[in-house]
């Protein structure tokens, strides 16, 4: 069986990519990490690929606010691309950084509908390294999140809080949220932005195109995981590859 | 012309930065403050129309949704009455770091006439407040003077470009009389001897130096670049030492001579093997006077220093960890106590703090782990210390050497005044007027230059497109060039430096120690694709000049000669340096305290002093995550905050091998005994990676030393006997050192008072782990299970944290039996590689008592001690002692109930007792040598003390 394409862009400043190309192969997809400009000047072509990914780090170093300047880029830059690419049924991955250049580049919460919510700085001030339990919302239409209802990933971000202006709150797809661990209203640092209602991660109408605080790609082997050395519980989880898996199920499929 | 665009958050959203400014403001004891607004402001050089500066504005420089802007005069977000409104901006010498990034994006955007840009922020203050704590506030905290300054009304704040005529400017030096030549000495930083001595050979050169020439030489000749100090030949009362590096660390590297060290004490960082088919380098580094007095840039610039000595080791390394050691005067010190001219040591932490985490964080290398030290000796001269270990492919492993022809390129960030004699600087002593005086030394980084450039030297090297490479540290090109070129000879055309501004002189050209530079050594035919590979990465590299075969250093500005150097002169011309070490007047004589009250109150009060408390405050502003190779994090336990032992990663995505890395530091120790505080934190350092199972096998070690007044005497003799015991236990464990690095002048003199650190020896150490689904982490893991300590206690109270609790001396400090040390290591970590152990953890400040307590409140259960079956070295006949006793090599262990058997037999021969049990009830009981209970306190209160302190 053809391996699916997955297309892992990167910016000055990018630097989760690596890891999520890893991921990526893990899952059974063929990826390849392409600079910004390469496909901009048009010798990589998103046409080419039936996953789009945008990995964390610093893009241009979020001078003028987290993701914005990779975010113009897309829009002004890339638009067509990334149009046709949508249209056709690709699927976009936009972790940390990638989330926050999806918000700003106006592909989340509505693809193409311009930048309608926003990732402000953590409510603590404070870039903050850790890992948090996540809920995911039953019943979204997403394609990443199948067959998982909870799971543990690792944040690290200075700006993760989701604000969503009254005017676009009813067009928000939550897929996944914080959560405390005995299931009450999480407080910090089980919620360690102060995000809209928890949420951690939000995906389009489409379920193809998602977006998230979290790392994935942080959580692909059960060593991954902060309590590991603690008792056998954790040696076959292995939670964040499922995002990855479920991307490639859903490429090998469409 | 000149456009402003203001940009604030709604007003209807909290901004963190508000409250932040607000709480920095009232920790300074102004309290009439009661609200504060931030807002970003963007001045652009250009003319725009009206439509294009809206775009400017709500396309590029705020985020529409949940932004404001205000264009040209117009204020956002501030409301009327305030009590005051400053707007502050970079000074005009200083590299405005955003510039560069609004001028693409901007371009972006559709526009294009927008020539420079600049940035700055405006604060409004509401409440009442008097000039006196306006200036107080202004200068404390929302700006450093060093680099920012509050904007007048009408002010320009767009750098006049300065022009520069060149002109070639010779010194006199041969015409000068002794006055004249020790004035010229001591502003280029020579001693006498080296004064002359570069006299004589202009003499025999038949003329005057050029102002470059002497540059060069003084820079080379630094104590920052030499170690002279190091290389010195030492009196030490009667004992003849030539060049201690040489004869005693160096020397144990080259007795135990593993054939896994692949490059020791030769290129920027120490390299090993790491799988036969990687190898692994790790370099330690400190930037200390630059943090002083300014703490972010200065923190900053060293992280991305050693960043640079990684990336240049070798044919180039890809970093993969960063370990970061911060030594401050206690953040609660008061304003009274602090001397004049200096920084208050709570704002030197933050600003250290955010300086290297900003920095790392978006380099994307995780911060595996660090720690902490406070002592009030730090006051004016705190200690950074940044550490990196990169992994390349092994036959990228060796210093490369470049052939004539070869072309000099310089790669990375513009040239600029930064850090001019920040070299000089770095080894001299800080005093009232540093703040003043230091201004061209401080240098801003971009991290993102720097990431960039990784990117690209990473192709280019596995392309095989370069020789030879190395980084632009201290002495900026003078030092990199210089010693690159020293076998060869080199020729720079200085006029091709790309820079920053205009109006740089061919000598500060030369000297400039402007951040994120590298360079390679090009063969002609491979230099298009290396531009290729540039070009496509954003990065800039330029042509400077040719290495040669004349063995000398040749400067061209303009075509003419500014300067011509031999390099057997400029490597070999020093003269050694003689200095006298003798052993200090009076025998230490501190004794024992008398038993504390109460242990239990003791144990809490020892679990919230500074030193031994959780550092999660700093730890989790770290990315200690990204590259997703973390194994062992630094914070462990069932909630994740735990203080881990050695921290251990996979740097190969998809091999089990692994790293483990620690550091060991233990500054009181030294004010009582040189030799054992350094043979200490060998020890430290090596038992912390015990305690996660890593091996005695393959440990390399670096040693970071930063003293006081180096050449004291008194202070020498120190250092001597700590370079001794690093020999001694290098030998003694077979771990090799394999680089290093010196700072030895940080003491500061105020009004006549001198303050000088404490001897500061920081041991770093890193240790290949085969299977890293072995390594255990140091929590309690079941109720039921045994807990043993390992290793002797003896009665070694001096310098411990309990003598520093009831403020008396010790009498004896922690020494190191190195046999007995080395026997229990390795059957220790044979136990828990053979998964006979569960839990481990190392014993250090605080020793057993705090040990015991900090596994518990990790996994949340209890501990029922007993200390009676506490293997001693010695009769102790008191709780407290064997308690708090930080006698070295030994651990707490944790081995379920069905490996007693086996565990006992593999610690035949060592000293282990069963101490007690882990038990579900979530308190640590201890019981004393007679039997009776000494401390019951539940882990909860434990845990809270020890989270107290620097929970910000």
């Amino acid at each position: 069986m053809k391996k699916p394409r997955a297309l892992i862009i990167r910016a000055p400043g990018t630097n989760c990519d690596v890891e999520a190309a890893y991921a990526f192969e893990l899952a059974g997809a063929e990826p390849s990490l392409v600079h910004i400009n390469r496909t901009i000047s048009g010798q990589v072509s998103l046409r080419d690929y039936s996953i789009f990914m945008i990995p964390g780090g610093f893009s241009y170093g979020d001078d003028l606010g987290a993701g914005k300047v990779m975010a113009n880029e897309l829009e002004r830059r890339l638009h067509d691309q990334l149009m046709e690419f949508v249209n056709r049924g690709g699927v976009v991955l936009g972790v940390c950084n990638g989330f926050q250049v999806l918000v700003r580049a106006g592909l989340l919460p509505v693809p193409f509908g311009g930048q309608r919510v926003s990732l402000l700085p953590n409510e603590s001030g404070r870039f903050e390294c850790r890992w948090v339990r996540l809920s995911v919302e039953p019943g979204n239409p997403c394609i990443f999140t199948r067959g998982i209802d909870s799971l543990d990933l690792a944040v690290a971000h200075g700006e993760g809080r989701l604000y969503v202006p009254a005017w676009t709150a009813a067009e928000i797809v939550p897929v996944l949220r914080y959560a405390s661990s005995d299931g009450s209203e999480p407080v910090y640092p089980d919620d360690p932005n102060g995000s809209f209602e928890h949420i951690a991660g939000l995906c389009d109408a489409s379920g193809r195109i998602l977006g998230l605080m979290p790392h994935p790609e942080r959580f692909v082997r059960s060593s991954h995981h902060p309590r590991w050395t603690a008792v056998g519980d954790f040696s076959q989880a292995s939670d964040g590859l499922i995002f990855f898996k479920n991307a490639v199920d859903f490429a090998l499929r469409a | 012309m000149a456009h402003r665009i203001e940009v604030a958050l709604r007003d209807d959203l909290v901004d963190p930065r508000e409250v932040d400014v607000l709480s920095s403001i009232r920790d300074l004891g102004i309290t009439g403050i009661e609200r504060v607004t931030v807002a970003d402001v963007y001045w652009l050089a250009g003319s725009l129309s009206d439509a294009e500066l809206r775009t400017a504005g709500s396309g590029l420089l705020s985020d529409p949704v949940a932004q404001v802007c205000g264009y040209d005069g117009e204020h956002v977000r501030e409301t009327k009455p305030y009590s005051c409104a400053m707007e502050t901006a970079y000074n005009r010498g200083v590299n405005d770091p955003l510039e560069y990034t609004i001028l693409k994006g901007i371009q972006d955007v559709g526009i294009d006439g927008v020539a420079r840009a600049r940035s700055g922020t405006r604060y409004v203050l509401y409440g009442s407040c008097g000039p006196r704590e306006i200036e107080m506030l202004t200068q404390r905290v929302l700006l450093n003077p060093l680099i920012q300054h509050v904007v007048e009304p009408g002010e320009d704040v767009f750098p006049i470009e300065p022009t520069y005529e060149f002109e070639l400017r010779h010194v006199p030096l041969l015409q000068m009389d002794e006055l004249e030549r020790g004035r010229l000495a001591a502003s280029f930083g020579f001693s006498m001897s080296e004064m002359d001595a570069v006299a004589q050979h202009f003499q025999s050169v038949g003329r005057e130096p050029t102002d470059v020439e002497l540059e060069t030489l003084a820079q080379t000749w630094s104590e920052h670049c030499v170690h002279k100090t190091f290389k010195a030949r030492i009196d030490c009362d009667g004992e003849h030492i030539d060049n201690l590096l040489r004869s005693t660390i160096m020397q144990a590297t080259r007795q135990l001579n593993k054939d896994w060290c692949l490059s020791v004490f030769e290129d920027n960082a120490g390299v090993i093997d790491f799988d036969d088919d990687n190898a692994v380098c790790f370099k330690a580094e400190t930037h200390n006077h630059p943090s002083a007095v300014e703490p972010y840039g200065g923190a900053a610039t060293g992280l991305g220093g050693v960043v640079r000595d990684v990336l240049g080791t070798g044919l180039g390394a890809r970093p993969i960890l960063n370990t970061d050691v911060f030594c401050f005067a206690p953040p609660d010190m008061s304003y009274e106590d602090l001397p004049p001219g200096v920084l208050h040591p709570r704002r030197v932490f933050k600003g250290v703090r955010a300086g290297v985490a900003d920095y790392g964080n978006r380099l994307g290398i995780p911060t595996v782990n660090g720690t902490l030290r406070f002592d009030p000796r730090y006051v004016g001269n705190p200690l950074v210390f940044c550490g990196t270990a990169g992994v390349m492919p092994r036959w990228a492993a060796r210093i490369g050497r470049q052939q004539p022809g070869d072309l000099v390129v310089l790669m990375g960030g513009r040239t600029g005044r930064d850090g001019i004699h920040g070299v000089t600087f770095a080894s001299e002593k800080l005093d009232d007027s540093s703040v003043d005086s230091s201004r061209s030394a401080v240098q801003i980084g971009n991290p993102i230059v720097e990431k960039k450039m990784i990117d690209a030297l990473m192709q280019a090297r596995d392309r095989h497109l370069y020789r030879r490479i190395t980084d632009c540290g201290g002495g900026g090109l003078s030092s990199a060039v210089g010693e690159m070129g020293e076998k060869t000879g080199v020729r720079v055309y200085l006029d091709r430096v790309p820079l920053k501004y205009a109006g740089l002189s061919y000598d500060e050209i030369w000297i400039s120690e402007s951040q994120e530079r590298m360079i390679v050594a090009v063969p002609p035919k491979n230099v298009d694709e290396l531009m290729k590979i540039c070009a496509s990465e954003g990065v800039e590299a330029t042509v400077i000049g040719e290495f040669t075969e004349s063995r000398r250093l040749e400067l061209l500005y303009n075509d003419v000669l500014v300067g011509d150097l031999d390099m057997g002169f400029l490597h070999g011309g020093r003269p050694q340096l003689e200095l006298t070490a003798s052993a200090p007047q009076q025998q230490w004589s501190g004794e024992d305290p008398a038993p504390a009250a109460s242990l239990g109150n003791a144990l809490l009060q020892i679990l919230s002093s500074l030193n031994v408390c959780s550092k999660e405050w700093v730890i989790r502003q770290y990315d200690h995550e990204v590259q997703g190779s973390s194994v062992l994090k630094p914070l462990v336990g069932r909630d994740a905050d735990g203080p881990g032992d050695a921290a251990v990663i996979r740097p190969l995505l998809d091999s089990t091998r692994g790293l483990a890395v620690s550091n060991g530091i233990n500054t009181r120790y030294g004010d009582v005994d040189a030799y054992w505080m350094a043979a200490s934190a060998i020890d430290e350092a090596i038992r912390q990676l015990v305690a996660v199972g890593a091996g005695l096998e393959r440990v390399a070690l670096l040693d970071n030393f930063c003293w006081g007044q180096g050449a004291e005497p008194e202070s020498l003799w120190a250092l001597v006997q700590s370079c001794k015991a690093c020999h001694d236990m290098s030998l003694a464990y077979g771990t090799p050192f394999i680089s290093g690095k010196d700072s030895l002048n940080n003491f500061s003199v105020f009004r006549g008072r001198t303050i000088a650190i404490p001897h500061t020896l920081l041991i770093s150490a890193i240790a290949v782990v085969p299977d890293t689904e072995k390594v255990i982490s140091m929590d309690v893991k079941s109720a039921g299970n045994a807990l043993y300590v390992v290793g002797n206690t003896f009665s070694e109270l001096a310098g411990s944290e309990y003598c520093a609790l009831l403020d008396d001396a010790g009498k004896k400090v922690p020494e190191v039996r190195p046999e007995m040390a080395c026997a229990t290591m390795k059957a220790l970590s044979a136990a828990i590689n053979e998964g006979l152990v569960v839990a481990c953890h190392d014993m250090s400040e605080g020793g057993l008592a705090v040990a015991v307590a900090e596994m518990a409140f990790s996994g949340g259960l209890g501990t029922s001690v007993n200390l009676a079956a506490v293997p001693l070295g010695e009769s102790i006949d008191r709780d407290d002692i064997v308690l708090f006793s930080e006698s070295n090599s030994r651990f707490v262990v944790e081995v379920p109930l069905s490996s007693v058997q086996q565990f006992e037999q593999r610690m035949e021969g060592i000293a282990c007792g069963q101490i007690g049990t882990v038990i579900e009830d979530a308190v640590v009981h201890i019981q004393g040598l007679d039997g009776t209970l000494v401390i019951s306190v539940p882990v909860t209160e434990l845990k809270a003390a020890w989270k107290r302190p620097l929970d910000w």
